[in-house]
């Protein structure tokens, strides 16, 4: 078990510059927010699209705005799970994004996560995007690993490796609006502690997709809390998480068909090498009134270790009775006839199995409808291949 | 493409020159083949190959016929790697090669093929992908250089066009949702892709309908040669009106028990395989 380390202090003016010249290049992120320790940097923030308007929490609380304050303590949620209400009582800031009843863009909105160098500490955000009627916006939330730089003496990474993170997203997505979210926690603090939660409210009509990639974890739990507000919405929910080492990731969620005629389609995806733990626990809620409920849950597994582990607890309550729900659960090796098919057309053995590997994780990569996000995805999902030992190591 | 045989291994491992009489005749004449020898092959605890020899010269089309559970697939799968089984004793030689040393890569990458009774469906790997990443793996293993992409795409174009396979159906995954004929097509690009000296067919014409056949023997029919042995594996007559053979083998308990000219494939629809099992009532129909 891990303690609690003491909170960040909120970064000072000096060190949001020194971050700058990380933001400043050519190869930045467009239309990216920067929470810094938590905090929102609007001094390493660019320019957001039309009607997307961008405050830091602790200006909407201090505006004292009912309707943002009420969408930021979700009554799903808030109170019922441990880790919000440590994350309501101990939120240093975030952001509050607006988007304009049918504003649209094609081009992500950026959240990126950065960290200032320091001791071991926590840090906690809460951050909220409210996406408008008939809206379309897609919000792209990622870590940002610094590069160690020539002045420094300590590595950059080593530096991460004591943080602990509490990030809290709330997204209500308006009648008819498209909003689709991605995660990518990739290439920080493998001794870390991350906590990430998602809390999201569906409208009539509406479409909410997410997509999580999970690389170099230490301890990570990803919660979802999805409720569907109105009839008629639509949700895919999806996830792969590549551990090793001895790395733990968690994914918990609870989605609630609190409308009729809604569709629910959540699939993870697990490649558990060496000593790592993978968790899946799933929970659909299908209200009384929520008749013609569609609602899928998947999760899948690939232990490449006798030493890997996989947990899963997927659970259906169902008050409704005209609905098709499902739920299921795999865990297994690669398959020996597809590895020996590859091996007589001449791929050797390792080769045979990063393509299946690659493939198992592309199915959702492929479907994620952003090109330059997916290819980032592959080339992440190829260089943690590539990092595997040798075959034969652990058999 | 010829390689160049391996004098070391048949001085090493050899008996007395006398049983090599014929393999150094096809030596001196630079001809390849293979060479099944007295093959034991067990799969838990139960004997499936029992004493199994074989030889199938170079550019020679040979098809083993016999009824279910001879040990038909069973050498297929041997002679192509497979670890399920347990090989007791006996060697499997291709082209001067020790084939049973190798892991299943190393012996396509020396020229062997296996086209699959049932070929395998291969989720989120698009058949182009796959076939240029075995291409190239074997081009590496052989120490030549890698395609370019211009003259990859000619070569799966032509063959494709060749055999009747959509442009469609090379961007789709690898064997997913395509029909019997279809995958068996599939197979069949690929053997005329990667070149190889020695293939093995087995049960080919399973799933097939005529038509569909005809295509795939076809397809295989281009592809002899005077450098390249077929073994064609098969339970009915059928196939070997369109794949001609020039040598059949029965094979029965785990043996060849009999071996002829295409005439035998004849006389075994007439009698069926009863002549050759020690109880026939044990015959699986």
């Amino acid at each position: 078990m891990r303690s609690a380390l003491p909170m960040v202090e909120a970064p000072g003016a000096a060190e949001i510059e020194a971050l700058r010249p990380d933001f400043s290049h050519p190869g930045a992120l467009a239309q990216r927010l920067v929470l810094v320790d938590g905090v929102f940097a609007p001094e390493l923030s660019s320019a957001m699209p039309e009607g997307v308007r961008v405050r830091s929490l602790a200006s909407v609380l201090n505006e004292g705005r009912a309707d943002l304050i009420a969408l930021l303590a979700p009554a799903n949620a808030d109170g019922a799970d441990p880790i919000l209400s440590l994350n309501a009582a101990l939120m240093q800031d975030g952001v509050v994004i607006e988007v304009a009843p049918g504003a649209r863009s094609d081009d992500p909105i950026n959240l990126v996560y950065a960290s200032t160098p320091g001791g071991p500490s926590a840090r906690f955000s809460r951050s909220l995007i409210v996406v408008g009627a008939g809206a379309s916006i897609r919000l792209a939330e990622s870590l940002h690993v610094r590069a160690a730089r020539a002045d420094e003496t300590f590595s950059g990474l080593q530096n991460f490796n004591c943080l602990q993170n509490f990030n809290c997203l709330i997204a209500s997505v308006g009648e008819g609006a498209t909003f689709n979210h991605t995660t990518r926690m990739t290439g920080g603090e493998p001794g870390g502690v991350r906590v990430e939660s998602l809390i999201a409210s569906i409208g009539a009509g509406a479409q909410f997709d997410s997509f999580a990639l999970v690389t170099g974890a230490g301890l990570i739990r990803r919660q979802i809390f999805m409720r569907f507000q109105g009839p008629g919405a639509k949700s895919a929910l999806r996830g792969v998480s590549l551990l090793r080492g001895r790395e733990h990731a968690d994914t918990t969620l609870v989605v609630e068909h609190a409308a009729p005629d809604c569709s629910g389609r959540q699939l993870f995806k697990y490649i558990l090498d060496e000593e790592a733990t993978g968790v899946f626990q799933g929970k659909i809620v299908v209200d009384p009134l929520a008749q013609k409920t569609d609602a899928r849950m998947l999760s899948k597994a690939l232990l490449l270790s006798d030493t890997a582990a996989m947990n899963n607890k997927p659970e259906l309550e169902i008050f409704a009775d005209d609905v098709a729900c499902g739920h299921g659960a795999t865990s297994g090796g690669l398959d020996a006839d597809q590895l020996f098919y590859l091996q007589t057309r001449g791929l050797p053995f390792a080769q045979a199995e990063a393509l299946l590997l690659e493939a198992f994780a592309g199915e959702l990569i492929d479907g994620l409808g952003d090109e330059n996000l997916a290819e980032v995805c592959r080339s992440e999902v190829r260089a943690w291949l590539s990092r595997r030992a040798p075959p034969g190591v652990h058999s | 493409m010829r390689r160049a045989y391996n004098l070391r291994h048949v001085v090493s491992t050899s008996p007395p020159w006398s049983r090599y009489d014929r393999l150094g005749r096809l030596l001196l004449e630079n001809r390849l083949m293979l060479e099944i020898r007295r093959l034991n092959v067990s799969i838990g605890g139960r004997k499936i190959l029992d004493d199994c020899s074989l030889t199938v010269e170079d550019g020679e089309v040979a098809a083993i016929m016999g009824p279910n559970g001879a040990g038909k697939s069973t050498l297929a799968y041997v002679i192509a790697g497979r670890k399920d089984y347990r090989v007791e004793s006996g060697e499997v030689i291709l082209n001067g090669v020790d084939l049973l040393a190798l892991e299943p890569d190393e012996r396509a990458a020396r020229g062997l093929f296996l086209a699959f009774q049932y070929p395998i469906e291969i989720p989120g790997v698009a058949t182009m992908t796959f076939l240029k990443a075995t291409l190239n793996a074997q081009r590496k293993q052989r120490g030549e250089a890698e395609l370019s992409t211009p003259d990859f795409m000619r070569r799966v174009k032509g063959a494709a066009e060749r055999l009747g396979i959509k442009p469609d159906m090379l961007k789709r995954a690898l064997n997913v949702g395509f029909s019997g004929g279809e995958k068996k097509r599939m197979d069949i690009l690929q053997m005329a892709l990667l070149e190889p000296t020695f293939c093995i067919l087995d049960e080919t014409d399973s799933g097939l309908d005529i038509d569909a056949l005809r295509v795939v023997a076809d397809g295989v029919n281009t592809l002899r040669a005077p450098h390249r042995g077929f073994l064609v594996i098969t339970h009915y007559q059928r196939l070997l009106d369109y794949i001609v053979p020039d040598r059949v083998h029965v094979m029965a308990e785990g043996r060849i028990v009999k071996s002829g000219g295409k005439e035998l494939a004849l006389e075994l629809e007439k009698s069926g395989y009863r002549n050759y099992l020690t109880d026939p009532d044990q015959a699986v129909a």
